[in-house]
C-alpha cells in the first residue's frame, strides 16, 4: 500500500507468505467442510442456520487466502486447484480442524478451541504488514467474534445443562484439547515472516487463548484438560488417516472431469 | 360491532359462543375474504379454516427441511468452491424458510415440536418431490431451475393468500426462491455449455426431473380434494392444472436457452390455446411416491428422525440451562 509496507514485505519470499495463506486457507477449508457435514443433521432447525453460516463464514475466508497463495505462487493455480488438485501431504492445515464431528459437544469443543484461536489471529494479523492479509484479517476478525460466540454460549449451555450434556461437553473438551497445541507451535515456514511483521508469531496468541478458553470452561462448571500427548504435523502434510477419506469425498467429482469448469 | 369482534380474542372465541355471536363472527369472516382482506391471528376463523392453513403451512415447512437432504448430499463434493459457497447459502436459505413457516404455523395456535412429531410419524406430508434422489451435481441445477421454478409458480400467488402470516413469509421466501432458481439455471447453464460429459449429465438431470416437477402442482383440478374450497377462502388464487400450464410454458423456452431436450415427445405449441400442448403424466407414479413408496421416503423421514433424536440431549441441555438461569426457572423451582 505505501512505500513503507512496500519495503518491509518485499524482502519476503513470496513462497513464503503464500505457504502461509496456505496454511491459514487450509484450516478454514477443512473446517468449514467439517461444519458443512453437519447440514441437515444438527440437533435444531436454528443451528441448521447457524452450522452452515459458519461454513459459508470459513469457506471465504479460504477462497480469499487460496486465491492469494495461488496468485503469490505465480504457477498460475487457482483456488479450485489448490483445493480440488492436492493431496493430503500437500495441505497444510492443522490437525485440529480435520477431526471428525463426533457429537455435537465435540464439534462444539472443537469452535470453542478454534474460534478462540481465530479471534486472536486475526486481531493480530490486523497489523500484518502484508496489506492482503491485514485486509482479511480485518474482515474475518467480525466473523470470527460471532463464531466464538455462538461456541460459548453452547459450552455454556452443554457444560451447565444436564448430567449427560455435562458428560459429554467435558469428553468433548478432552478429546480435543491435545490438538490445540499444534495451533501455537512456530513452524519454519512463519519463523522468517514474523521478523517481517507478516505473519504473527502463534506462541504470542496462547496466553489470550488460554485465559479465554478456560474462563469459559470454568463458567460453563467444566474442568480444564490437563496437558499431555501434543501430536501435531498438519502444518508439514502429515495428516490423520481420516483426512484422506475427506479429501476423496471433496476431491471426488472435480478430478473426475480433468479441465472441466463449473 | 364488527370493529370489536375484529380484535376479539380468538381464545374467547373458541368457548362457544352463541348461535347469533357465531353467525356474526361466520360473517365478518366472510366480509374480510369476501373484500380480498388479510386474516390475523387474532381475529376469529372458521375451524376448517385454521386446520387447512396448518396443514398447508406445516407441509410447507417440512419440504423446505427435507428438502435440505437431496442438497446437503451435493455439499461436501460441489465441483468448485464458488459452487459450493452458493448451495451451502442456498440451503441455509431453505433452513431458514423452514423457520418462518413453522413461526407462521404456530400463530395458528400450534407448536413446532408437535408438527415436527407429525412429520416424523408421517402424519403430515412434505412435497413429494423430495423422495427423489440427487445423484449427480446437475440434480443440483435442476433442483434450482425445476423445483425452485415451480415453487415459484405455486408461491407468487400465496403472496396475496388471505391468512396474514402466511401471505408475509411468502414475500420473502418468494424473493430468496427466485435468486436460487436463477442459479440453478446458470448451473445448468454452464454444464449444458461444457464438456459433452457435462452436457450429458444435464440432460439427464432433466430427464429425470422433469415430470416430477409438473407433478409438484399436485392432482389434476378435477381430482384435487382440497381444492375448491381453498380457492373459496382465497387460500389459493389458481387451479393446479391453471399453474402447471404456466409452468410449461415459461420452461419451454428457458430449456431451448439451455441447449436441453425437455423429455416429452408430445410437448408442442398450440397456436389456438396459446399455450404448449404436453403429454400425460404418470400419475400412477405421484401415487406410489405419495403413499411412502417413492426411491427416499423411507430414508428421508429415516434420516430426519435421526437428527431429532440424536439432538435430544442437546435440547434438553439448552432448556434445563435456560430453567437454572432465568430468575422466574429459580422462582418456580
Amino acid at each position: 500500500m505505501t512505500a513503507t509496507t512496500e519495503a518491509s514485505t518485499g524482502s519476503a519470499s513470496p513462497a513464503s507468505v503464500a505457504q502461509y495463506a496456505l496454511q491459514l486457507g487450509d484450516d478454514a477449508l477443512i473446517l468449514s467442510h467439517r461444519l458443512s457435514e453437519w447440514c441437515a443433521h444438527s440437533p435444531e432447525l436454528e443451528e441448521d442456520v447457524a452450522l452452515a453460516n459458519l461454513a459459508l463464514d470459513l469457506l471465504g475466508q479460504a477462497r480469499t487466502l487460496l486465491t492469494y497463495a495461488g496468485s503469490l505462487e505465480g504457477a498460475g493455480r487457482s483456488e479450485d486447484d489448490l483445493a480440488f488438485l492436492r493431496t493430503e501431504r500437500e495441505f497444510r492445515n492443522a490437525l485440529l480442524v480435520e477431526q471428525p464431528n463426533g457429537d455435537f459437544a465435540v464439534t462444539i469443543a472443537r469452535q470453542l478451541y478454534f474460534a478462540t484461536y481465530q479471534s486472536e489471529l486475526y486481531a493480530a494479523l490486523c497489523d500484518s504488514t502484508d496489506p492482503e492479509l491485514a485486509a482479511l484479517a480485518a474482515k474475518a476478525v467480525k466473523e470470527v467474534a460471532y463464531h466464538r460466540d455462538h461456541a460459548v454460549q453452547w459450552t455454556l449451555r452443554l457444560g451447565d445443562g444436564t448430567a449427560e450434556s455435562h458428560r459429554r461437553m467435558q469428553a468433548g473438551l478432552e478429546q480435543l484439547w491435545p490438538y490445540t497445541a499444534e495451533l501455537f507451535f512456530l513452524d519454519p515456514v512463519a519463523t522468517e515472516l514474523v521478523q517481517q511483521g507478516i505473519a504473527v508469531d502463534p506462541r504470542t496468541l496462547r496466553p489470550a487463548w488460554e485465559a479465554s478458553v478456560a474462563g469459559v470452561i470454568e463458567a460453563a462448571t467444566l474442568t480444564v484438560p490437563a496437558d499431555g500427548w501434543q501430536p501435531r504435523g498438519g502444518r508439514a502434510g502429515k495428516h490423520g488417516e481420516g483426512f484422506g477419506l475427506l479429501l476423496g469425498e471433496m476431491q471426488a467429482l472435480h478430478r473426475q472431469y480433468p479441465g472441466a469448469s463449473w | 360491532m364488527t370493529a370489536q369482534a375484529r380484535t376479539q380474542d380468538a381464545a374467547a372465541a373458541v368457548a362457544e359462543p352463541e348461535l347469533s355471536a357465531q353467525s356474526e363472527l361466520q360473517g365478518r369472516f366472510d366480509d374480510l375474504i369476501g373484500a380480498d382482506e388479510r386474516i390475523e391471528p387474532r381475529d376469529w376463523m372458521p375451524e376448517a379454516y385454521r386446520k387447512t392453513l396448518v396443514r398447508q403451512i406445516a407441509q410447507h415447512a417440512h419440504s423446505e427441511i427435507i428438502g435440505m437432504q437431496p442438497e446437503g448430499n451435493w455439499i461436501t463434493r460441489a465441483p468448485s468452491l464458488r459452487r459450493k459457497a452458493i448451495l451451502l447459502a442456498k440451503v441455509q436459505d431453505e433452513a431458514g424458510h423452514g423457520l418462518y413457516l413453522y413461526a407462521a404455523a404456530e400463530t395458528l395456535g400450534v407448536d413446532r415440536a408437535d408438527l415436527l412429531d407429525a412429520l416424523h410419524t408421517g402424519r403430515q406430508k412434505y412435497s413429494s418431490i423430495f423422495n427423489y434422489p440427487t445423484l449427480t451435481w446437475a440434480d443440483i441445477g435442476a433442483i434450482g431451475w425445476l423445483v425452485d421454478g415451480a415453487a415459484i409458480i405455486n408461491q407468487i400467488p400465496l403472496q396475496r393468500c388471505s391468512y396474514g402470516p402466511y401471505a408475509r413469509a411468502m414475500v420473502r421466501i418468494c424473493k430468496e426462491e427466485s435468486f436460487h432458481q436463477r442459479q440453478g439455471f446458470e448451473l445448468l447453464h454452464d454444464l449444458a455449455h461444457g464438456t459433452p460429459e457435462q452436457h450429458a449429465m444435464a440432460q439427464d438431470a432433466l430427464d429425470r426431473w422433469w415430470w416430477p416437477s409438473l407433478m409438484m402442482f399436485g392432482p389434476p383440478d378435477a381430482e384435487s380434494a382440497h381444492s375448491a374450497q381453498s380457492m373459496a377462502w382465497r387460500i389459493k388464487r389458481h387451479s393446479n392444472d391453471e399453474l402447471r400450464q404456466r409452468f410449461v410454458d415459461i420452461s419451454v423456452p428457458q430449456a431451448e436457452a439451455l441447449g436441453l431436450r425437455i423429455p416429452d415427445p408430445d410437448l408442442r405449441w398450440n397456436e389456438e390455446r396459446g399455450h404448449h400442448d404436453f403429454g400425460v403424466i404418470d400419475w400412477t407414479e405421484f401415487q406410489e411416491v405419495l403413499a411412502g413408496n417413492g426411491p427416499c421416503n423411507r430414508q428421508r423421514v429415516a434420516s430426519r428422525v435421526q437428527a431429532h433424536e440424536d439432538g435430544e440431549w442437546v435440547r434438553e441441555a439448552a432448556l434445563a440451562y435456560a430453567a437454572k438461569h432465568s430468575d422466574k426457572g429459580v422462582a418456580a423451582a
